[in-house]
C-alpha cells in the first residue's frame, strides 16, 4: 500500500513538474522582456497610481509610495493568479477527455508560474521599502505568514472559477467586473482610518485587504497583528480551498461533458 | 478473479443547448423555462468481465457506445448506473494525437505526454533515445510540434505510446499509423505487445483484425449489449449477417422506390 502512494506521489510530481515547465514555456517563449515585463509592469502601475493619487491621498502621510505599492503587488498577485487559474480545465480539455488524469494538477501548474513573478516583485518591493526609508526589522519574517495565506485562497479561488468557467463560458467577464470592484474596495490608494469603526470593520470581510493590510502593518508600522487576525486569514484560506476542493471532487466526473 | 468485471453498465451523457452558454443566459433561460437538457443514454446494461490475458474485440456500428466503454473502464468517465471494477494498471490510447501542445518542442512533447501517461522521469529518461529512434524523428527534436508533419504527428504519438507495459491495453483503433514502411512497422510493434500477456480491449471496424486477435467478442448496438462471449467466429458471422441484412434492407427500399 504504502510503495503504492509513494509510486503514484511520484508519477504526479513528474506530471507536475512537466506541466509547470510547459506553462512557463508557453508564457515567455515569445516574448523579448521575457520575465523582466513582470518586474516592469508593476513597476509602471506604481507610477501611474503614484503620479494620480499622491496629491489626493498621500499628501500628509509618510511612505504613501510603500503603502501603495504594499496593496498593488499583494492585489495584482490575487488578481493575475485568479485569472488565470480560470482557464485551467478549459485550455486542457483535450489531454484529461483522453487520459485519465487529476485534474487539479493543471490548476496547481498554473498557481506556480504566477507565484514565482509574486516572488520576484516581492524583492523589488522590498527594495523600494528601503529606498523609501523604511527601516527593516525582523519581524519583517512575519510576511511569510499572510502570503501563505494567499496562496492557499488563491489555490481555492482558482478551482471554484475555473470550474465555474467550464460551465459558464462568461464567467471571465463577470469576474473582471467583480475584480474591479473588489480592487476598490481594498484600500488600495487611499487609508480607511478616516471611516467610521463600523465601515472599517466591513473591509475586514475581503480577504484581500486582510492580505494587504497585515503586510502594511507590519512594513509601516512595525506592528503584530493580534492573533484573531492571524485566524481570520487562515479561516478565509481554508475556507476557499474547502470550497474549491468539493466543487472538484463533486463535479470531477462532469467537467468532461461540458467542454 | 477477473482482471475487469463490468456489472450492468450504462452511462447517461446529457446534452442539449447548455454548451457554451454563459451565466448570464444560464439565468435568463431558467427565468423563460427554456432550458433544456436532454439526456443520452450511450450504454445501457452492458456485462461482461475478462479474465488476464484474454483479448476483448469490441464491435458494433458507429454511434454504438463503443468508445464511451472504453472511457469509463479507463477511469476518464464514471459510469451513471452499475460499475465496473479494474484491476491493474490501464493505459487507453484513444486519439493518439490530440493533447499535444503546438507550442512546445517534440522532445518537450514527448516529456510531457510520458507524464501524463503515468510513466516516471527516470523511465522517460531511460526510454526517451529509443522513442524518437522508433518514431524515426532523430533530426526533428528540436522542432516545435506544430512544424511537424501530421504523420510525424502520428508517429511520435504511437511510439511514446507504445512503451507502456501496463496490465490492461486499451486501443481504438489505433493498431497500427503512419505511411507504407512505418505502418507495418508500428503494426508489428502492437502484435508483440498484444501477444505478450497484456489484457486488451480492441475496438475495430476491422472483422479480420477482431478474429485474428481477440479471444472474446462484445458485440454492442444503439448502446445495448447484443452479444458477450468467446465464440468469436459466430458472434461476428452474426455480425456480418446483421450487416448485410441492413444493407440488403436499404436496397430493397431503394428497389421499391424506384
Amino acid at each position: 500500500m504504502q510503495g503504492k502512494l509513494i509510486k503514484r506521489f511520484n508519477q504526479q510530481r513528474f506530471m507536475f513538474e512537466e506541466l509547470v515547465k510547459r506553462d512557463f514555456k508557453k508564457k515567455y517563449k515569445r516574448t523579448v522582456l521575457g520575465m523582466g515585463w513582470s518586474i516592469l509592469s508593476p513597476l509602471l502601475h506604481l507610477l501611474v497610481m503614484k503620479v494620480v493619487f499622491t496629491q489626493y491621498f498621500g499628501r500628509d502621510m509618510p511612505h504613501y509610495t510603500t503603502y501603495l505599492f504594499a496593496g498593488n503587488i499583494v492585489f495584482s498577485y490575487f488578481r493575475e493568479t485568479t485569472t488565470g487559474s480560470m482557464t485551467a480545465l478549459t485550455s486542457n480539455a483535450k489531454i484529461f477527455t483522453k487520459i485519465n488524469v487529476p485534474k487539479y494538477l493543471f490548476l496547481f501548474s498554473k498557481n506556480v508560474s504566477s507565484l514565482i513573478n509574486f516572488a520576484i516583485t516581492f524583492m523589488v518591493f522590498l527594495l523600494f521599502t528601503a529606498l523609501d526609508g523604511v527601516p527593516f526589522t525582523p519581524k519583517f519574517i512575519l510576511l511569510i505568514y499572510p502570503i501563505f495565506c494567499l496562496i492557499l485562497f488563491n489555490l481555492g479561488i482558482g478551482l471554484v472559477l475555473s470550474a465555474l468557467n467550464v460551465f459558464f463560458r462568461d464567467t471571465h467577464y463577470l469576474y473582471d467586473i467583480f475584480v474591479l470592484l473588489l480592487m476598490y474596495m481594498s484600500a488600495i490608494f487611499y487609508r480607511v482610518d478616516a471611516l467610521s469603526p463600523t465601515v472599517q470593520r466591513f473591509f475586514l470581510l475581503n480577504p484581500v485587504y486582510c492580505v494587504i493590510q497585515y503586510v502594511r502593518l507590519i512594513v509601516l508600522e512595525g506592528a503584530i497583528p493580534s492573533p484573531a487576525y492571524h485566524l481570520l486569514l487562515l479561516g478565509y484560506a481554508m475556507a476557499s480551498l474547502l470550497i474549491g476542493g468539493l466543487i472538484y471532487k463533486k463535479k470531477n466526473h462532469e467537467f468532461l461533458y461540458y467542454v | 478473479m477477473p482482471i475487469i468485471q463490468a456489472n450492468n453498465v450504462s452511462i447517461r451523457y446529457i446534452t442539449g443547448d447548455f454548451k457554451d452558454i454563459g451565466l448570464k443566459e444560464y439565468i435568463l433561460r431558467h427565468i423563460k423555462g427554456q432550458y433544456q437538457v436532454k439526456e443520452f443514454w450511450a450504454t445501457r446494461g452492458i456485462t461482461f468481465s475478462l479474465e488476464r490475458g484474454d483479448m476483448l474485440g469490441i464491435i458494433g456500428s458507429n454511434g454504438a457506445g463503443k468508445s464511451t466503454l472504453l472511457k469509463a473502464i479507463s477511469g476518464i468517465m464514471v459510469p451513471t448506473k452499475g460499475e465496473i471494477q479494474v484491476h491493474g494498471s490501464v493505459a487507453a490510447l484513444l486519439e493518439l494525437t490530440s493533447g499535444f501542445d503546438n507550442d512546445l518542442t517534440v522532445k518537450e512533447n514527448t516529456y510531457l505526454r510520458g507524464a501524463l501517461m503515468g510513466y516516471t522521469r527516470k523511465f522517460m529518461d531511460d526510454k526517451y533515445d529509443e522513442i524518437i529512434a522508433f518514431a524515426e524523428l532523430k533530426d526533428f527534436q528540436d522542432r516545435l510540434f506544430k512544424q511537424l508533419s501530421s504523420g510525424m504527428k502520428s508517429r511520435l504519438a504511437f511510439s511514446i505510446a507504445c512503451l507502456v507495459r501496463p496490465d490492461i491495453l486499451i486501443l481504438d483503433e489505433v493498431l497500427a499509423v503512419g505511411d507504407g514502411a512505418f505502418r507495418k512497422k508500428s503494426g508489428e510493434k502492437m502484435q508483440e505487445i498484444l501477444k505478450s500477456g497484456v489484457t486488451g480491449l480492441l475496438v475495430s471496424h476491422s472483422i479480420d483484425q477482431v478474429t485474428e486477435l481477440c479471444n472474446k467478442i462484445l458485440w454492442l448496438d444503439k448502446g445495448k449489449q447484443i452479444r458477450f462471449g468467446d465464440d468469436v467466429h459466430g458472434i461476428c458471422s452474426e455480425y456480418q449477417e446483421h450487416l448485410g441484412f441492413k444493407r440488403a434492407k436499404k436496397r430493397v427500399l431503394r428497389i421499391n422506390r424506384f
